[in-house]
């Protein structure tokens, strides 16, 4: 068997890891070591007993497990004595496809102390070849690796950890469960067992309802009031409920101690203290009648017991669905990953899961296939199908060279890429990770609601007390009949989970249905000021524009303009700057030459100097011109004309005299006209930021229609005209790309980076849209927009629904109309307005943008 | 007014106070967090609330607060520390670490994601 574990560090790792020692070579004898594998291939559960006696028989096996339920093997062994490979052989012998999928280790490192030290451990022990994941738990002081057990030296791992500076532990601390249950396994659970307790609760409601009640029910004759035959039934009831109450019910009774610990109170203090209430008061006029002043007030209120709790739990049940389906983008996100990839290795090509691709590894993709990670194309072309991770709805045409995002669907041709990220690296990883954090972080609009639930349950208490006590002293008879009646319906109706849930859920729901159309939101407060928003700045390089100029005109004063543009390309040969770029590609695109230069610099927001062929070149704006007091003359005009057309002219300096105009345009992306027009018809006030000259600026903004063009801002001012805006009292929305425009980014109330569509974790960015669109803009503040409206709509129905709901139960009407709410209608309408506001979330899940 | 009537509403009023007193104004002392190697550290156990819910800890120094989740409620799923920005989904079972460096005295509440689960950390 070959192990590509040998040659240690790829190119991945750090270059100082080439000083540390080889690793494995300072490794020392092992301690006994433990891996768990995954052995999927198992053809039936018989086979996992003799598996496990045929492993433990190897001599250096200690110990071998063998689970065929959650099909993972554990193996106990000492590596001095016996290899990896060899555990690894058995276990394809028995026809266990060991290679195709990964085993976990989880070891102790000691000596960990700072947050720092575990992203470089983590780096470390990933660059061993063969290990796709290793996470440093820092709390628990633990290294959890995911590694394919045919291509890993762990020895190796050992090494590298000791490289950096730690050590692992001997053996592993405990085993490795299998892997955590995903959110939707959980809630089917919950579900599972939340109906459970509904049907029996129901089931027992149906008799509880009936006997409670023989005169409706036309049993009077059968069993008459204050009869012995009705008082022993209602025991019978007594003893029925109880189950209902500790079995149905119970879970509530467990909530309310744990809270009652820490001195809060919460729903299942209220649901709890109001179903036992009902129940003991009714146990108390079976058992001994003669507490009441008159045989027909020993009542019961089973009925109430049963059917309260049956309610709630189906209401629970119900919400518990409903909140499965508002994490469902999240769901879908990680269901974008695909299983397996075919690469090519030693010139051969074979499938692996496509978390083992490494870096550089060439990837074979057909139409229809999913594309594994991120990469970059070297062979072929095709359409790919970027919707699900770009919200662009039209197949994007890549050729070589372009980007392929991983997740996304190749559809016509067939190509080959070279993987450039990979694991948690990719752009799909990276956009999973920030939407699971967004849909944790809390909405300003929150605060409130904290506060009023964080004194709502006592206070419920306080009032259905209140309200016993009112009816008990000044309420007709029978006084404690109504009197409980209205305490257990106080505290029944309240619905303190309806407050709770509002804006959570809505934000889950809204932060996900923002990553399906390509616009990640990084936090729930970025959404929430993403709605009062009143002003856009754009910035026009690459945001409104495709942000990759070329070469319009040359103006010649009195050379030839072959020379004007030989003399400015030469300059900017050494130029990245798209405009210096644009200038060279112009040259090189008429046949034109280039000359060697030197001593380049760049004036930031000027222009660029250099010396060419002995010439000291300025190619720049005027400002640059007049700065070092060169004489524009007649070319003054012919710049006016350039730039009021929307082109950029850059004068050409030789030796302090300007022989002419390069002139440069960027082109406007197709759809930034219609977008700025949205964002008007949305009451939004545009702005376009440039560095460009001011006639410039005005000819663009007139074509776009933006409002106010702010001109020849220099990169480094961009924030501080934020700053000059805000000062004017606008809340605004910085566009940018994330990368020049960083402060200003970050200046802005929201700023909006357009993603390259391969880097989505732009720090500075509140939002971040993955495809370059400015439709992206519109959608992002009309998902915000919805979203607010949505957590509104549950904040109001919330608070309406308990202002009105617990007077009205507390018996506020019935001096007035006779009105006296039952608990078990209470009980309904608490269920259903928590189950309501899940709902109403939910609708967002509808949410569609509207088209520019 | 009967003797019944005057006996439930003492007994009434009692209550009242009695939960006002418990809910509202009495409040945990606080677990100091232990000091290892200039860490202050303290594990939390999520179980129908934070236990320990009080936190005490010096400002100026890392913070490193460690939750255990014992229990499946959706509730608890996820804890919030608002004003050091922190999040963090807890996996039963799990001990998932929380870190920040507090600068300024004062009581910083964490909660779960609702907020119907509340600590705090004290600052001192």
């Amino acid at each position: 068997m070959t192990t590509i574990g040998t040659h240690t560090h790829d190119t991945r790792t750090c270059p100082t890891c080439e000083a540390k020692p080889e690793a494995g070579t300072t490794t020392q004898r092992l301690e006994l070591q433990r891996i768990e594998l995954s052995v999927a291939g198992l053809s039936c559960a018989g086979d996992a007993a003799p598996l496990a006696a045929q492993l433990e028989r190897l001599p250096g096996v200690r110990e071998a497990m063998v689970n065929p339920v959650t099909e993972r093997a554990v193996v106990v062994f000492d590596p001095g004595a016996i290899g990896i490979e060899a555990i690894i052989g058995v276990l394809e012998e028995r026809g266990v496809d060991v290679g195709r999928t990964a085993a976990r280790w989880r070891l102790k490192v000691s000596g960990l102390k700072c947050a720092s030290c575990v992203r470089r451990v983590e780096q470390a022990v990933e660059g061993v070849p063969g290990i796709h994941d290793a996470s440093v738990n820092l709390a628990t002081e633990t290294l959890t690796i995911e590694y394919t057990p045919k291509r890993t030296d762990l020895a190796a791992v050992r090494g590298t950890v000791r490289a950096e500076g730690f050590d692992l532990g001997p053996e592993p601390i405990r085993p490795v469960e299998a892997a955590a249950p995903s959110p939707g396994d959980v809630n089917a659970r919950e579900f599972r067992s939340l109906m459970r307790k509904f049907w029996f609760a129901a089931a027992v409601s149906i008799p509880t309802i009936v006997f409670s009640y023989p005169t409706i029910f036309g049993m009077r004759g059968i069993l008459p009031p204050e009869s012995m035959t009705l008082r022993l039934v209602w025991g019978a009831l007594g003893l029925l409920t109880l189950p209902v109450l500790l079995y149905a019910g119970g879970h509530f009774y467990r909530g309310l101690w744990a809270a009652f610990r820490h001195r809060t109170a919460d729903m299942n203090t209220l649901i709890g203290v109001g179903i036992a209430a009902a129940w003991l008061y009714s146990t108390v006029a079976v058992l001994v009648p003669s507490l009441f002043p008159r045989g027909d007030l020993a009542e019961v209120f089973y009925d109430v017991t049963a059917v309260v709790t049956a309610l709630v739990v189906l209401g629970q049940a119900l919400e518990v669905k409903a909140k499965g389906r508002s994490s469902e983008a999240i769901r879908k996100l990680i269901g974008l990953q695909p299983k397996t990839a075919h690469v090519v290795r030693g010139g051969r090509e074979i499938e692996i899961p496509a978390q083992e691709v490494v870096l550089g590894d060439i990837v074979v993709v057909r139409p229809g296939e999913r594309i594994s990670v991120d990469g970059e194309i070297t062979e072929g072309g095709s359409a790919v199908d970027e919707s699900m991770v770009t919200g662009e709805s039209l197949p994007v045409e890549k050729h070589v060279g372009d980007p392929v995002i991983g997740a996304t669907i190749n559809k016509t041709g067939s190509f080959k890429f070279r993987a450039t990220k990979v694991g948690k690296d990719t752009v799909l990883s990276q956009i999973i990770r920030m939407v699971e954090q967004a849909q944790g972080s809390k909405a300003p609009i929150q605060r409130l609601v904290d506060l009023v639930s964080s004194y709502f349950a006592p206070a419920v208490m306080i009032l259905a007390l209140l309200g016993f006590m009112i009816w008990y002293t000044f309420g007709p008879q029978p006084a404690v009949a109504y009197a409980l009646i209205v305490f257990v319906t106080v505290l029944i109706i309240a619905c303190p989970c309806a407050l709770g849930l509002a804006t959570p859920t809505s934000l889950m729901v809204g932060i996900g249905k923002g990553a399906e159309n390509g616009i990640l939101i990084r936090s729930g407060q970025a959404l929430e000021t993403a709605h009062k928003l009143d002003t856009i700045v754009l910035d026009k390089t690459g945001t409104m524009t495709k942000g990759q100029p070329s070469v319009t005109d040359v103006v010649a004063a009195a050379s030839d303009a072959a020379f004007v543009l030989r003399m400015a390309a030469s300059v900017e040969r050494g130029s990245e700057h798209p405009l210096g770029e644009a200038i060279v590609a112009g040259a090189q695109s008429r046949g034109i030459a280039l000359g060697e230069s030197t001593a380049f610099e760049a004036l930031p927001g000027r222009g660029v100097k250099a010396v060419v062929e002995g010439k000291a070149v300025v190619l720049g704006n005027r400002r640059l011109m007049e700065e070092r007091a060169y004489e524009v003359g007649d070319l003054a005009a012919a710049a006016d004309r350039l730039a009021d057309e929307g082109k950029t002219p850059m004068f050409v300096a030789v030796d302090g005299k300007i022989i002419g105009i390069v002139a440069v345009a960027d082109t406007l992306k197709e759809d930034t006209v219609a977008a700025v027009r949205t964002l008007k018809n949305m009451g939004l006030e545009v702005v376009m930021l440039t560095g460009d000259n001011r006639r410039t600026a005005d000819a663009i903004a007139r074509a776009v229609g933006v409002d106010r063009a702010l001109a020849e801002v220099l990169p480094e001012t961009k924030a501080d005209e934020i700053s000059r805006l805000q000062a004017a009292g606008k809340r605004i929305a910085m566009v940018g790309d994330g990368i020049n425009d960083a402060p200003a980014l970050a200046r802005a109330d929201i700023g909006i980076a357009m993603g390259t569509g391969t880097d989505v974790a732009i720090e500075a960015a509140d939002i971040t849209l993955v495809k370059g669109s400015l439709r992206g803009v519109i959608t992002a503040i009309q998902l915000s927009r919805a979203t607010m409206r949505n957590i509104k709509q549950n904040l109001f129905g919330a608070f309406i629904y308990n202002s009105l709901g617990l007077p009205v139960a507390a018996g506020i009407l019935y001096p007035a109309f006779g009105i006296l709410l039952s608990p078990l209608i209470a009980a309904a309408a608490m269920a259903f307005s928590s189950v309501t506001v899940v709902t109403n979330a939910n609708r967002l899940r509808g949410f569609v943008p509207k088209g520019v | 007014m009967t003797l019944d009537k005057v006996l439930v509403d003492i007994v009434g009023l009692a209550t009242i106070g009695v939960i006002i007193w418990y809910f509202w104004l009495s409040q945990s002392r606080g677990v100091l967090a232990a000091v290892s190697g200039g860490m202050q550290s303290a594990l939390i156990v999520v179980k129908g609330g934070y236990t320990p819910d009080t936190i005490v800890v010096q400002r100026g120094r890392p913070v490193r607060l460690i939750f255990r989740r014992e229990e499946s409620a959706l509730c608890s799923e996820r804890v919030v520390l608002p004003a050091f920005d922190k999040s963090a989904v807890l996996p039963e079972g799990e001990e998932v670490p929380i870190e920040f460096i507090p600068t300024e005295p004062g009581e910083y509440p964490f909660t779960c994601h609702m907020g119907m689960l509340r600590g705090r950390v004290v600052v001192e």
